[in-house]
């Protein structure tokens, strides 16, 4: 893995002969080394502690039905009356819908823009851009939904209006109830700006890591700037842009405030594909709406809700570091 | 004398008649869009956008089969496509930081500064009252979080750069893991381990852990880096003059990498300023001035501009307006910081 871009020179440490303060010393880094690793393994243990009575009483129904009812705060196995029901299936398919449109929105403009910036623009204008696109990564969440919900949604209500009354034939811009506000749409559009300084700021950089050589050859085979981009940049950089496409995907799952203000959360219907209906679901929105008034049996379903959430964002990120880490790799080789 | 042959050179400067050819076609729609809302019932400037957006994606496709040979169209189409997505983005972000400090500077009153919310109601004339208290909470909090997060994260940092042990690889992937925990998890665990359990009720304190989790991996991964820079040949001098491993890197690796490990924990900063969903869980809010992370609850920014919106009332929906602005700001300050300082080590990948 990682070890492999890293020169031989650098694997050796520099020391002298150990005496007793460097021991110490090392044992401190090391601790330092693995507090990351020791803090991931807290989060889901404790996660998984608290949401133990939820995922006893209902197992795997837990991720797979469709509701979510606190009734009197009990379960039906301790003799409740009116018993608590939980399922996510809904909140996490949602999850994954709001961010899938981001993603379809966001990828391709942020690739064209990273294009933009490594092989288009000059250098003053695309030093420019840069510095917008890292500044609009630190805009913090919450002026999104801010934005989304103030700004933004009476816009989106009227291209969302647009695009079914021209395009209802498409199933997913059918709706059933011509309402357009709060619709995973929305949501979509909101996250989309969110995540494409994330994502233009990681393709440009892996694009910028293309072998100047190939780039020069290219050229002088007669090769326009765009068979240039499509033969080489593009064939080179592909891994690192599904790797810094994955990584907004897991920032898109992961965001609350955001989404929370944009989207109406239906508990217990599955919004499969009509996105511009108002009506969906996120799990960070869930916890978010619900922990307020929750009993302390619901609580434990709202921590599972953050263990599901916690394992699909940290799968998206295990999958961007090791098409990253494989792309860095097969660069070092390649020179 | 015989013809002579044009030849391409795609590294030189464009002709501004080539240049003209690719911004054409971001023009044209701009005129036939006006054009059809005048003539069309397409309604003001949304039905101008909508029908923008429809002429230029044909136009996009169509211009370049007109006015190019085959070997050149798609040149001039990945030129157009480019123009299209940095304008798209450009237009939202603008759209986005016009829309938010516009109204946040109409309701601007430099007495919302200096005064907290304590005798705020709902919907409260903006004239009394203020967000002093959101201000010097997020300070507080931020702070705390600073001091936690910071050591741990230049210690991982020189784990790898220093140890450079078996386990540096996993480290990194841990980090990058880590960096991925979304920032409602980070405080639903701290709600879980801390606050559930009676450890600790809701303070200020609790809200900077659930911070510092968000912020360590940011503060590693460009401490790393700058790190990474100071070069070895530093270190063998100090070990030659009969330094340890410790006091190497203590007086000579860090000092050297001081602007960086700067840059580092401001990026870190700038990365937690504006988290909301971990503050809901933990810090929990309060509406009067609490400097003490260690009792009571306290407010912070993002808070304090959620909350004013799920009010909803004209005065408000105006506090998180003004909220919002403050905060970009602060965000936008320690970002230029953090890229000034940066600049002259390159810390920034």
């Amino acid at each position: 893995m990682a070890t492999e871009t890293l020169t031989q020179a650098d694997q050796i440490e520099i020391v002298t002969k150990r005496r007793l303060s460097d021991k110490i010393f090392r044992g401190i880094l090391i601790f330092g080394g693995t507090t990351s690793f020791f803090v991931l393994l807290a989060i889901f243990l404790y996660l998984v502690q608290r949401s133990m009575p939820v995922l006893r009483e209902f197992g795997l129904g837990f991720a797979t039905n469709s509701v979510w009812y606190s009734g009197d705060g009990y379960p039906a196995s301790q003799g409740s009356a009116d018993p608590a029901n939980f399922g996510l299936f809904p909140m996490a398919y949602g999850t994954l819908l709001v961010a899938l449109i981001a993603m379809v929105i966001a990828v391709p403009i942020s690739v064209m823009l990273a294009l933009g910036i490594s092989y288009y623009m000059p250098k003053r204008l695309s030093g420019a851009v840069t510095f917008v696109v890292d500044l609009a990564a630190s805009i913090p969440s919450v002026l999104f939904g801010l934005w989304g919900l103030f700004i933004l949604v009476p816009h989106a209500r009227y291209w969302a209006q647009l695009l079914n009354r021209y395009l209802d034939w498409i199933p997913i811009f059918d709706v059933s109830f011509p309402s357009f506000d709060q619709s995973p749409f929305v949501a979509g559009l909101v996250l989309a700006l969110m995540i494409t300084p994330i994502v233009t700021s990681i393709s440009r950089e892996i694009f910028s890591q293309t072998p100047l050589e190939l780039i020069q050859g290219a050229y002088a085979l007669g090769a326009t700037r765009a068979a240039m981009i499509r033969n080489i940049v593009l064939p080179f950089g592909r891994g690192g842009v599904v790797g810094g496409a994955m990584l907004g995907l897991g920032r898109a799952m992961g965001e609350t405030v955001a989404v929370f203000f944009v989207l109406q959360l239906f508990y217990d219907q599955t919004n499969w594909f009509r996105i511009l209906e108002s009506q969906g679901g996120n799990v960070a929105s869930l916890i978010v709406a619900r922990y307020g008034e929750a009993t302390e049996f619901e609580l434990a379903g709202l921590f599972g809700a953050g263990l599901i959430l916690f394992i699909l964002t940290l799968a998206a990120n295990f999958i961007a570091s090791a098409i990253i880490t494989r792309t860095t790799t097969k660069k070092k080789v390649k020179k | 004398m015989s013809a002579v042959v044009a030849i391409e050179k795609p590294w030189r400067k464009q002709s501004p008649q080539r240049v003209l050819s690719a911004i054409a076609p971001v023009l044209t729609p701009i005129v036939a869009a006006s054009i059809l809302v005048k003539t069309t019932g397409l309604d003001g400037r949304l039905g101008f956008v909508f029908s923008w957006a429809v002429v230029s994606l044909i136009t996009l496709i169509i211009w370049p089969i007109v006015t190019r040979k085959p070997a050149s169209r798609g040149d001039l189409f990945m030129q157009t496509s480019v123009i299209f997505a940095g304008g798209i983005f450009l237009g939202a972000i603008t759209w986005l930081l016009q829309s938010v400090l516009v109204p946040g500077f109409r309701a601007f009153r430099f007495s919302l500064l200096v005064h907290d919310a304590a005798t705020v109601g709902v919907d409260t004339p903006l004239n009394q009252g203020g967000l002093l208290h959101a201000i010097l909470g997020s300070l507080v909090i931020v702070g705390v979080a600073t001091l936690i997060s910071v050591p741990f994260g230049i210690l991982a940092a020189l784990y790898i750069t220093e140890v450079r042990g078996k386990l540096v690889p996993y480290t990194r992937f841990f980090i990058q893991a880590m960096s991925g925990v979304p920032s409602i998890v980070a405080g639903l665990f701290i709600y879980a381990a801390l606050i559930v359990s009676k450890v600790l009720p809701f303070t200020g304190f609790t809200g900077s852990l659930a911070l510092a989790i968000l912020m360590l991996p940011t503060v590693a991964r460009t401490a790393e880096e700058v790190i990474r820079l100071v070069p070895d040949e530093l270190r063998y001098a100090a070990l030659a003059l009969g330094g340890t491993q410790m006091r190497t890197v203590l007086q000579v690796v860090l000092p050297s990498a001081r602007n960086g490990l700067i840059t580092a924990t401001i990026l870190g900063i700038a990365r937690v300023a504006g988290e909301t969903a971990p503050l809901l869980l933990t810090a929990f809010g309060s509406n009067t001035t609490n400097l003490n992370p260690f009792s009571g609850t306290m407010a912070t920014l993002p808070w304090y501009i959620f909350t004013q919106m799920t009010l909803g009332t004209e005065n408000d929906v105006a506090r998180a307006w003004v909220a919002a602005m403050v905060l970009m700001f602060i965000v936008a300050l320690f970002f230029v910081l953090a890229r000034t300082l940066g600049k002259s080590k390159s810390a920034r990948r």
